[in-house]
């Protein structure tokens, strides 16, 4: 290990993470994991006892901070249409305890919506001014596969700083860029790591990647789909399904959306929602034709966009193994049947 | 096994041999603790997949809604009320499905399971006759299934199928309780409460629309929410949006809801959609003395006109 590499790395007591994170308060806007009504999201928090530290992964993704489900593009008096207005307006923001797999979602979502071809204005503003802060998972949970898909409980990529429970009342937390160093040199008080923390971390990462235990062969995947578009698997995997925005809702990585003009007695809106490819109204065109019919076409554009198409453009793979959409389809279609299913077809 | 899982198996496998039904719609298990899940049987040897537990938690009457064959259908008290709505309001066909009816003693609420485990994995859940175990890392509780079951069930009075072809098992006592009273209870407080109330539960809402699918009494091709020529309401997050989403539905569902429960259970945000539900079957009880899913005969009140109707409200 370097010399540098040390400076970079700290131990925080559990106790001592309110008071640093109010003085980062004083120029950020911080989101972490809180708990109300039974779920755990991302919310703004004044103080660091509102934050839900043992949280197994939030409900919702941290993805609507960066591209809100129901966003104002444009708002304008109605007499003069044609004038272009700026909107987003954001203190810098740091999201707190974000998992991995959520961070890797975002360096895949800005493939889509910062890449060289095209820029989403709003989502490249927000997303400058947001810092990563992510909190290692110490308890994957049975629904999660992010081993599986280029991720890891333990995983530092597109974060700028880490922290992780050491499970004694103490936090390792690594910088990983020039900005996460900043965030970890406001507080001095932060201590100096010792050879005895250090093996607990090496122990804590891998008992928590032990713990991810489904395991799916994702390599080849994209091959294997182009070949069976037509196959009579999609018959079978979609039938349960209900059609409803929750796995596409709740996804760490999709990212469609639809755009909506709004007016009322004073003003023009043009408006950005969310919108999913299982919802039947998705590819209506404008002749009533709808292209994806049934279930069965809306199920396999969402595997084939996750495992085929986004991995031809980007050559990775649009799902992060988060578990969301497994442990919250209300009829239990689970993402990790359907690809063992279309490796055995 | 259950006795009963045990029946249902061999009268399902029984309607596919003897041709009686090309499809059995039914419940198996699925791959997460406490799951089951509907599967879709045309083969008679696959019927022993079939299961029938508290945890059989999805209404199946969605599938009715676009199956083209004969269907046999394992259905609860309320999901055969669903069905003798749809049927009344001719979106099936009575010759089209044979109702396995089971009576239910009421079945889980996941969310109750949430609350237990405060954040924690559940690893295994086990099912005996009365109980749940659940275990996770460093936890192993036992739980009464009586303080699991989903408010719809604990004051049902159709626990027992009022519609069927065949039944399985015994018949089972009744649900018990004021039904009323929750809902009462909420009319009694303030409007600024009230409105308070309906505002932070709308707030969570995604808009994913699981709770209008999954409806056994939302069948309309084309949803009001769905249109865009012309657009009636906004897409947005905005409570203004998303209350007249749930305010409209309740309206559209009033004395054609079965409280099922089928909504609130599949809603991932926890959102309580049963006290809007439960006012609009109350006001309709009141004013029609009518109960949707009862019979197949009597008319349904907002399809009907009589004489001595109520209309105080038309001022
Ligand atoms: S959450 Fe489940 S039911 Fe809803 S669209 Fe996705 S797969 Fe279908
Ligand atoms: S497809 Fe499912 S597991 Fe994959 S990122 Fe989306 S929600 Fe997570
Ligand atoms: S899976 Fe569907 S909703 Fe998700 S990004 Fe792809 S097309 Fe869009
Ligand atoms: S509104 Fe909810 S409770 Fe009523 S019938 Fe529909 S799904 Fe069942
Ligand atoms: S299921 Fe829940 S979150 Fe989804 S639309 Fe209905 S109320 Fe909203």
């Amino acid at each position: 290990m370097r010399k540098g590499d040390r400076l970079k790395e700290k131990i925080i007591k559990k106790e001592q993470i309110g008071k640093w994170l109010e003085k980062l308060g004083k120029d950020y806007e911080i989101w972490a994991p809180v708990k109300k009504n039974g779920l755990v999201s991302f919310y703004p928090i004044q103080s660091a006892k509102e934050i839900y530290f043992d949280f197994l992964n939030s409900k919702k993704t941290p993805k609507d901070l960066f591209f809100p489900q129901s966003e104002v593009l444009l708002s304008f008096p109605k007499e003069e249409v044609g004038k272009e207005v700026k909107t987003i307006l954001q203190k810098p923001r740091i999201i707190f305890a974000i998992r991995p797999c959520d961070a890797k979602s975002l360096a895949l979502l800005d493939q889509v919506f910062d890449s060289e071809d095209y820029q989403d204005p709003y989502y490249v503003e927000r997303r400058e001014g947001i810092l990563l802060v992510g909190l290692a998972c110490t308890h994957p949970q049975q629904s999660c596969f992010c081993t599986s898909v280029g991720g890891g409980p333990f995983e530092k990529a597109h974060l700028d700083l880490v922290m992780a429970d050491l499970g004694d009342g103490k936090y390792f937390v690594e910088a990983l860029t020039q900005l996460g160093e900043g965030l970890m040199q406001r507080d001095d008080s932060l201590q100096d790591v010792q050879e005895k923390d250090r093996e607990k971390l090496a122990k804590t990462k891998e008992e928590a990647e032990e713990k991810v235990k489904s395991k799916l062969v994702t390599k080849g995947l994209e091959k294997k789909l182009d070949k069976i578009f037509d196959s009579p698997l999609w018959d079978r995997v979609h039938q349960r399904c209900l059609g409803c925005g929750i796995c596409t809702y709740l996804c760490s990585t999709c990212h469609c959306f639809a755009l909506l003009d709004e007016k009322d007695k004073a003003r023009v809106k043009r408006i950005r929602n969310w919108d999913s490819c299982m919802f039947p109204e998705f590819t209506v065109e404008a002749s009533g034709h709808n292209p994806r019919i049934s279930n069965r076409e809306r199920m396999r554009q969402r595997v084939m966009h996750k495992f085929n198409y986004f991995v031809e453009r980007y050559g990775e793979t649009a799902c992060v193994g988060c578990g969301r959409c497994i442990q919250s389809c209300p009829v239990n279609i689970d993402i990790r049947e359907i690809i063992e299913e279309i490796r055995n077809e | 096994m259950q006795e009963s899982e045990k029946e249902l198996r061999e009268v399902a496998k029984k309607l596919l041999l003897e041709k009686k039904v090309d499809l059995i719609i039914g419940y198996e298990e699925g791959t997460l603790p406490l799951r089951t899940r509907p599967i879709f049987i045309r083969e008679a040897d696959e019927t022993k997949k079939l299961v029938w537990n508290f945890r059989c938690e999805n209404n199946l009457c969605f599938y009715l809604k676009m199956a083209k064959e004969r269907v046999g259908i394992v259905a609860k008290g309320c999901d055969i009320r669903s069905i003798i709505g749809l049927i009344k309001e001719r979106q099936i066909k009575r010759e089209n499905i044979f109702i396995i009816g089971v009576p239910c003693s009421g079945i889980i609420d996941r969310k109750k399971i949430e609350d237990i485990l405060e954040g924690r994995e559940l690893l295994e859940g086990i099912e005996s006759d009365s109980q749940i175990i659940l275990k996770g890392e460093g936890l192993e509780e036992k739980v009464d299934k009586d303080k699991l079951v989903h408010a719809s069930c604990k004051s049902c009075k159709y626990r027992n199928p009022v519609l069927y072809d065949t039944l399985i098992g015994k018949e089972v006592s009744q649900g018990e309780g004021e039904e009323y009273s929750d809902v009462e209870e909420f009319a009694s407080k303030s409007d600024n409460e009230r409105w308070a109330y309906f505002n932070d539960e709308a707030s969570r809402c995604i808009r994913c629309y699981a709770c209008r699918n999954v409806c056994p009494a939302c069948y309309c091709p084309q949803c009001f929410v769905d249109q865009s020529l012309p657009t009636w309401f906004g897409r947005t997050l905005h409570p203004s949006d998303t209350l007249i989403f749930h305010i409209i539905r309740t309206l559209h569902i009033a004395g054609r809801c079965v409280d099922c429960g089928a909504c609130s259970r599949v809603c991932p945000m926890n959102i309580e959609l049963r006290m809007l539900n439960k006012k609009a079957e109350k006001d309709v009880k009141e004013l029609y003395h009518y109960e949707a899913g009862i019979s197949l005969e009597e008319l349904p009140p907002m399809a009907t006109f009589k004489m001595d109707d109520p209309q105080e409200f038309i001022k």
